[in-house]
């Protein structure tokens, strides 16, 4: 389990990076965190001619709060995002998604821009970033592409990012203060990619349920946007009953896969259950509840 | 938790002393053998077969071997050239060489293989290895795979049965015909295996001199696996020589199986000329390295109406995967002694079909197919409760061997040295509250929860006698004049004192973390009345130096048994000596001296007393001053041996191992009704090893092998498709538990010193991983039983409870 | 660029050189050009965690690093841990514990919990199984690890 040969840079600035993918053709592959990379590498399962290592880049590593929105360097570590104050205390579902991203020496290394580029869909930000309705900015020889997810999650650890494109910046916009949150997975043990998880942000005003999101992982060839089940909570509020009934919608509106972990009705059958658990735990927590 | 034990004890036996062997594995200075320095080493890749089932029909390696850094590439044509098949432990005709010849029969067979610089040139060079295969269909489920139309993976054995034995004891028919209620359940036992964290790793070395072959691996042997390579690779014993290095990271059986991949380092060191280093990768272990057999069983089982058994019927297909690799079948005939268990019935129908399947290959595996025989035996008891409305407690009560009959023969030849059941498994009830905690299931019932209680009781075997596996040959066959018949289980130790006085004990064992050099320190310590710090332990293998049998090295629990005795022995030998000597320098009879602490002294307690380290200087210094025909030096060599192991009788039965300990273990678990997630709430386990000579590393070794039976229960196996590919064949599929599946144990011990050991020590290194199993199908069932769902395929994950409780739930609807 | 380079790093806090191959595991490099024989490989895809080092401080695979990558780094292997003759607390919880048997993932453990202490110097139960569910282990069923680490963990805060 060696890596097959490539040529390998380390560029220190974007420009560099485009320059040097814009040479390979789309033979070369960007190395953040490497935490899924590199075992592709190691099984020869993926042969790019050539590296681009961008952890030297250090200007794609901050997180910044802007005019109301989160913006993180797409290498900014999902340690650094475990650790950090400001995103604890306006994107706390962000934090509460990041302690599930694998084990801490995989959080080391692993970058929240290489998750969403990777794009498993049974991983925890591409949900998180769906349901913050955040954007991602694509750097190539052509300037930026700002994207929303549905523009950049494709399929199966696909995305519409170019092969001369860079994932420079994650931006999320930060909720109002008082909304409800929760992330809330099954896996088969701690650590584990999910065979289900469920993101949840409830946006109220007053007692109303102004907006819900509802987002699944592991369910489908991207994380799944499900709205008909957001609109039941719009409409009936925060009950046990409109969260029993968006929960039972969430399941219909899913497309999961049957895998060697789960089959496809069991994955459906938790999308109910984990879209339920995280709904009570997101009400919970409106206006600072726990 | 605490231990509250001790059986025979001494100063220093019965104390939980910490390892000598720890500070050079907490510091990075352990010695593994991918650590040690070679010169001009090269490195292997192995070429794989990406097929389950294909004819082979030529290889290409005129790239690879011009590829940068190569200096040799081995096919199957070398290995039929230059090696004889493996021996193999069933009269079926099965070769089996160390690389696929005409076909391969499971992915992940070895078809190739590269000698490079490094490894990352030798897997550049595997790259541009053409081979042109021929597909064939698969067969991967043992049932299927005896059907007449199935694919045969052996054409000269005709079809894929490698062995077939009916064997009955008593009179089955009339218990079936007397009983008043008969149970029948089919189950089956998954394929998994216990993935130690160091993979197999070998470098070969030819020395064209003297002829000599060396080789380093971590291999726990030499155990037949030394005769059977070099018989493979027509190599004079004393021109193979195997080396262990110091530290083995893990086995738990699954290095036994190490000895195909020895031989093929060997061919590759020989035709290439050079040194040769393969450390397996994870990719290839789970692939390919070994795993106990998956197993479907049909289990009948006759009783009374108050519930005690009169005999059992089992019918066993084990497959063991593309060929038969020794020391299988070992799967079936393993537990042969202890196959009634801890139960007095004495009439037993059993019919064992070896299958061999496009699979990967079997062998031992942590409590070496005793997970299998306990699962089934102990679902049976629930079951026979369930139908009788009993207590499982009491199920059990009711056909426990009594404590009188020690030493107990089983009707299957078994001799159980000593025990007493029914007080260890009372000791498990009460330490789990049993009666408390079937209350609380009733209150948890009442509230709708899925509240489950499990008990599992087990024969827990030691020291395999190397009889046990000729059961495979039938007694025909083993009547044959030219039949060489097998017997016996030893193990030496080596005790001496130096010129100054201090003293080296010598191991014919491979430990692999059971911390044998603490241990022996110990008992030597006792027997010489010394500290441990005093005693330096050797435990490396090398068989050009060491003593060692047929049966020498670590695995089947054998160390605490046999070890422990032989080096027992070895040190009241030295003992012996000593006394005699010092009786000779003050001219008085020996009998009247006494050994204590460190000293030899006048049992009066008047007169001088000779210390150790004043004999050892006389001795080595002053020959002369020895008496008349004491030979000089001071050391002793002993070799312990079982008088109990004997080669199967005419109606196949043997004593399968050498002691026998008990197990009996309380689970208490609750099922998520939503998610079929099993929160294990209580687990408890009694062990009766009888004496304990280290109890920290006797909990050790409890707390490990529990985690390896939960595997199994609820977490690992190797998955297959229809086509015969490994669907698990990374860590992310292949589920090992982590620190946060793993339950909290408490551990509680009998002690019924063995009358066959030295010190009355047992084994105890594969405990409750072959209980664990049972107790979880027990007590998840038990939760589930107002569903009606019952546990009787492993292991229960999510999605496949999940299965079982939604059918139920519909059936109910 | 495929070819050998010289990389400076530090490791166990002595200046060291190397000349790699970029293509080049970290864990390789530790293991075959500097001798460090400590760091153990176990599986080369991140999961079972018995090559975790500490780069820059904070633990990491080793086999998902590129050796190239830890150029400039400051690296800590098991070796370097006890200073001077003297186990580190987390080694002599280890021992006092029996959290080791065959040892081959103690290292990328007492890595791994060295790193989690930091973060979190008095933790509970939980997080402590969850921290080392990053390593696996066969031996032991991790039950004198987490012993050891509850006991090292104030040691460690009083050290402070």
């Amino acid at each position: 389990m060696k890596p097959a040969p490539f040529e390998y840079h380390v560029p220190t600035t974007v420009e560099e990076a485009l320059a040097h993918l814009r040479h390979y053709g789309g033979e070369a592959k960007v190395l953040a965190g490497g935490q899924s990379l590199m075992p592709l590498l190691n099984f020869r399962l993926s042969r790019p001619a050539a590296l681009v290592d961008i952890n030297r880049i250090g200007a794609l590593s901050y997180i910044e709060e802007e005019n109301g929105t989160l913006r993180l360097g797409a290498l900014t570590r999902q340690r650094a995002i475990e650790r950090s104050d400001v995103v604890r205390s306006r994107l706390p579902l962000l934090t509460e998604a990041t302690a599930l991203v694998g084990h801490l020496p995989i959080r080391t290394r692993g970058t929240i821009g290489g998750s969403l580029a990777h794009a498993d869909p049974s991983a925890e930000y591409p949900a998180v970033l769906t349901a913050l309705e955040g954007q991602v900015v694509a750097r190539g020889a052509g300037g930026e592409r700002i994207l929303r997810p549905e523009e950049f999650f494709r399929t199966y650890l696909t995305t519409t990012l170019g092969p001369d494109e860079i994932l420079t910046e994650v931006r999320l916009p930060i909720p109002p203060p008082g909304s409800g949150w929760a992330f809330e997975e099954f896996s088969r043990r701690h650590g584990d990619f999910a065979l289900v998880g469920i993101a949840v942000l409830l946006l109220v005003e007053g007692t109303r349920c102004a907006k819900a999101r509802l987002v699944a992982a592991g369910a489908g060839p991207v994380p799944a946007r499900l709205r008909g089940a957001e609109e039941i909570l719009e409409r009936d509020g925060l009950t046990e009953q409109s969260f029993e009934a968006a929960a039972a919608r969430a399941a219909e509106l899913v497309e999961p896969d049957s895998d060697i972990h789960a089959s496809a009705a069991f994955r459906r059958h938790l999308t109910r259950v984990f879209t339920l658990r995280a709904l009570r735990k997101a009400a919970r927590r409106i206006h600072g509840g726990h | 938790m605490g231990t509250v034990v001790v059986g025979t004890s001494g100063r220093w036996v019965g104390r939980p002393l910490k390892r000598v062997e720890d500070p050079r594995l907490l510091t990075g200075t352990g010695t593994f053998v991918d650590d040690l320095p070679f010169q001009n080493v090269h490195h292997a890749g192995i070429l794989r077969s990406p097929h389950a089932h294909a004819r082979i029909l030529g290889i290409d390696a005129s790239a690879a071997l011009k590829a940068l850094g190569v200096v040799g590439v081995i096919t199957g044509a070398d290995a039929e050239a230059l090696t004889r098949p493996f021996s193999v432990g069933v009269s079926a005709p099965i070769k089996y060489y160390c690389l696929a010849v005409d076909k391969a029969r499971f992915v992940g067979e070895p078809v190739a293989l590269v000698v490079a610089r490094n490894r990352y040139l030798a897997e550049d060079a595997l790259d541009l290895i053409r081979v042109q295969y021929e597909p064939l269909p698969a067969v991967v489920d043992p049932e299927r795979a005896l059907e007449p139309d199935a694919p045969v993976l052996h054409e000269a054995v005709g079809s894929n049965l490698a062995c077939h034995r009916r064997l009955v004891y008593g009179d089955p028919e009339r218990a079936f015909k007397e009983a008043e209620v008969v149970i029948r359940e089919r189950f089956r036992f998954p394929k998994f295996g216990s993935t130690p964290i160091e993979t197999y790793g070998v470098v070969a070395r030819h020395d064209p001199v003297s002829g000599v072959l060396t080789v380093w691996s971590n291999f726990m042997g030499p155990f037949i696996m030394h005769p059977l390579v070099a018989r493979a690779l027509g190599l004079p014993e004393n021109r193979l020589r195997f080396i262990i290095p110091p530290d083995i990271g893990g086995s738990f059986g699954i290095k036994t199986s190490i000895f195909p991949y020895i031989a093929l380092i060997c061919l590759a060191a020989m035709k290439t000329g050079v040194p040769v280093k393969w450390i397996e990768d994870r990719r290839e272990h789970l692939l390919a390295s070994s795993s106990g057999t998956d197993r479907v069983t049909y289990r009948e089982l006759a009783a009374r109406k108050d519930g005690t058994i009169l005999g059992m019927r089992y019918r066993w297909y084990d497959n063991v995967g593309g060929y038969v690799r020794s020391p299988e079948p070992g799967c079936t005939f393993r537990p042969i002694g202890n196959w009634v268990g801890p139960y007095r019935f004495q009439d037993l129908d059993v019919e064992a079909s070896v299958v061999m399947t496009n699979k990967s290959l079997t062998g031992p595996n942590r409590g070496y197919a005793c997970g299998h025989l306990y699962f089934e035996t102990e679902r049976m008891m629930d079951l026979l409760a369930e139908r009788l409305g009993l207590d499982p407690a009491e199920v059990r009560r009711r056909n426990f061997i009594p404590p009188h009959e020690f030493p107990y023969r089983t009707p299957t030849g078994g001799l159980y040295d000593s025990g007493d059941y029914p007080a260890a498994f009372e000791k498990a009830l009460t330490l789990a509250r049993y009666d408390e905690l079937r209350r609380e299931q009733a209150r948890a019932r009442a509230e709708g929860r899925l509240f489950g209680i499990g008990l599992a009781v087990a024969v827990d075997p030691s020291v395999s006698n190397m009889g046990y596996d000729t059961v495979a040959l039938d007694p025909q066959f083993r009547s044959k004049p030219e039949y060489l018949p097998k017997s016996g289980a030893t193990e030496s130790a080596t005790v001496k004192v130096d010129p100054l006085g201090k003293v080296i004990a010598i191991l014919g064992t491979a430990p692999q973390g059971q911390g044998h050099q603490t241990i022996v320190a110990q008992i030597v310590a006792d027997e010489l009345g010394i500290s441990p710090d005093d005693v330096t332990v050797v435990d490396e293998m090398d068989t050009f130096t060491r003593i060692w049998g047929i049966s020498s090295g670590t695995y089947s629990s054998r160390f605490g048994s046999v070890g422990s005795s032989a080096v027992a022995l070895a040190a009241r030998k030295l003992k012996a000596r000593l006394i005699a000597y010092a009786a000779h320098l003050m001219d008085l009879p020996a009998e009247t001296f006494v050994f204590r602490d460190g000293q030899v002294s006048p049992a009066s307690g008047k007169g001088p007393s000779y210390s150790i380290k004043d004999l050892a200087g006389r001795a080595h210094w002053h020959t002369e001053s020895l008496p008349e025909g004491m030979e000089p030096g001071l050391q002793a060599t002993a070799v312990f041996g079982f008088p109990q192991a004997n080669a199967p009788d005419l109606q196949d039965r043997v004593n399968s191992s050498n002691t026998y300990g008990f197990i009996a273990e309380v689970m208490a678990v609750e099922v998520d009704p939503d998610t079929a997630a099993i929160r294990i709430l209580r687990y408890v386990t009694v062990h009766d090893a009888g004496t304990i000579i280290n109890p920290m590393i006797a909990e050790g070794q409890i707390y490990g092998g529990a985690l390896h039976g939960l595997g199994g229960a609820l977490y690992e196996e190797l998955m297959y498709d229809e086509e015969g590919q490994l669907l698990t064949g990374t860590f992310m599929d292949y589920l090992v538990p982590t620190a946060s599946e793993a339950p909290t144990i408490e551990i509680a011990h009998v002690v019924s010193p063995s009358p066959f050991t030295t010190l009355g020590a047992k084994g105890l290194g594969e405990s409750s991983s072959m209980t664990v199993p049972a107790v979880v199908a027990n007590a998840v069932s038990d939760a589930l039983a107002p569903l009606g769902v019952r546990i009787n395929e492993l292991p229960v994950t999510p999605t496949r409870l999940w299965a079982l409780m939604e059918n139920a739930r519909g059936a109910k609807r | 660029m495929a070819g050998p380079r010289t990389i400076h790093l530090t490791v166990n806090g002595a200046p060291r050189e190397g000349w790699v191959e970029p293509r080049k595991l970290l864990v390789d490099f530790i293991r075959e050009d500097l001798g460090l024989t400590g760091t153990h490989v176990g599986c080369e895809h991140g999961i079972c965690g018995a090559c975790t080092v500490l780069v820059n401080g904070e633990a990491a695979r080793s086999c998902l690093m590129l050796a190239v990558q830890a150029a400039g780094a400051e690296v800590l292997t098991v070796e370097g841990l006890a200073r001077d003759g003297t186990l580190h607390p987390l080694q002599e919880a280890f021992w006092e514990h029996h959290g080791l048997q065959c040892g081959f993932c103690t290292p990328g453990m007492l890595l791994t919990a060295c790193d989690f202490l930091k973060d979190n110097p008095s933790p509970t139960e939980a997080e402590i199984r969850e921290a080392l569910s990053a390593v696996l282990c066969r031996c032991t069923g991790y039950q004198g690890i987490i012993k050891a680490v509850q006991a090292a963990a104030p040691k460690l805060r009083d050290a402070r």
